[in-house]
């Protein structure tokens, strides 16, 4: 069982260093939901492996709480962009939003776009 | 290593490969829709192997029904999520419309593709206009 977890949390860690190249250079908002989806997947992975590797049921919960954190984290950041696209629709006291570079992180250049 | 633990082995480590490809596409992979099909194989097959895997060790143990429940929720809140980031992407213009065969929310027909916004079809350009490339910064 020892080199199925070495190979098991071996395959994982390249996935997660992946996912995390993808997270820090993804060009707009949305990448980075899809990739912290990914990543959250990921860590509810390893703690599922080594759990059944090492018959230890203590982390089970723990388990429960990350799947239910990737739904709502990437529910809710899509509805917050749904919003400020209603928003940039709406009025001409609203901001338009434009997706972020490559160098900016998270939607923090939410007003360098001016106002219509 | 009895039966029971190779299988539960095989579906370990299956489970783990399919997070390793869900890796490399996210990187490789051009725009919103196409690292969505990537990250969308762990969070599903990846997960229900996991979970099988998991359950088979771990039979006979308190409270292993929490990870059936995972699986099960994980299974109806992936194309929620999914749903909604997708629609998102293509109301922002994060979508290469140079890679799509098929549009169905565009216009049929060889004109420019409409704009996704029935309220406002004629609406404000400068509000909602980034580039059709999800690296371009909108024009302004």
């Amino acid at each position: 069982m020892t080199v199925v977890a070495i190979v098991c949390f071996a395959l994982l860690g390249a996935g997660a260093v992946l996912i995390l190249a993808r997270l820090a250079i993804g060009p707009s908002l949305l990448d980075r939901v899809v990739s912290t989806d990914a990543l959250l997947v990921t860590i509810a992975c390893g703690i599922a492996v080594y759990c059944a590797v090492y018959r230890d049921i203590s982390l089970e919960p723990v388990l429960l709480v990350v799947a239910l954190l990737a739904f709502v984290g990437s529910v809710s950041v899509a509805r917050y962009i749904g919003g400020m696209l209603v928003a940039a629709e709406g009025g001409a006291d609203a901001e338009p939003v434009v997706p972020d570079g490559p160098g900016t992180a998270g939607s923090g250049t939410a007003g360098s776009g001016g106002t219509s | 290593m009895t039966a029971a633990d190779v299988v539960a082995s095989i579906c370990l480590v299956a489970g783990c490969f399919l997070c390793l490809t869900a890796g490399l596409g996210l990187v490789r992979f051009p725009d919103v829709l196409n690292r969505m099909h990537a990250a969308t194989k762990p969070q599903v097959l990846g997960v229900l192997l996991v979970m099988t895997g998991a359950v088979i060790r771990l039979t006979g143990q308190p409270i292993v029904w929490m990870l059936v429940l995972v699986a099960i929720f994980q299974l109806i809140t992936a194309p929620v999520s999914a749903h909604m980031v997708s629609r998102i992407a293509y109301r922002r213009r994060h979508v290469r419309r140079d890679l799509l065969l098929v549009d169905e929310l565009g216009t049929t027909g060889d004109t420019l593709p409409a704009r996704p916004h029935p309220v406002h079809p004629e609406g404000d350009p400068d509000a909602d206009e980034p580039a059709d490339g999800p690296e371009a910064r909108p024009a302004r």
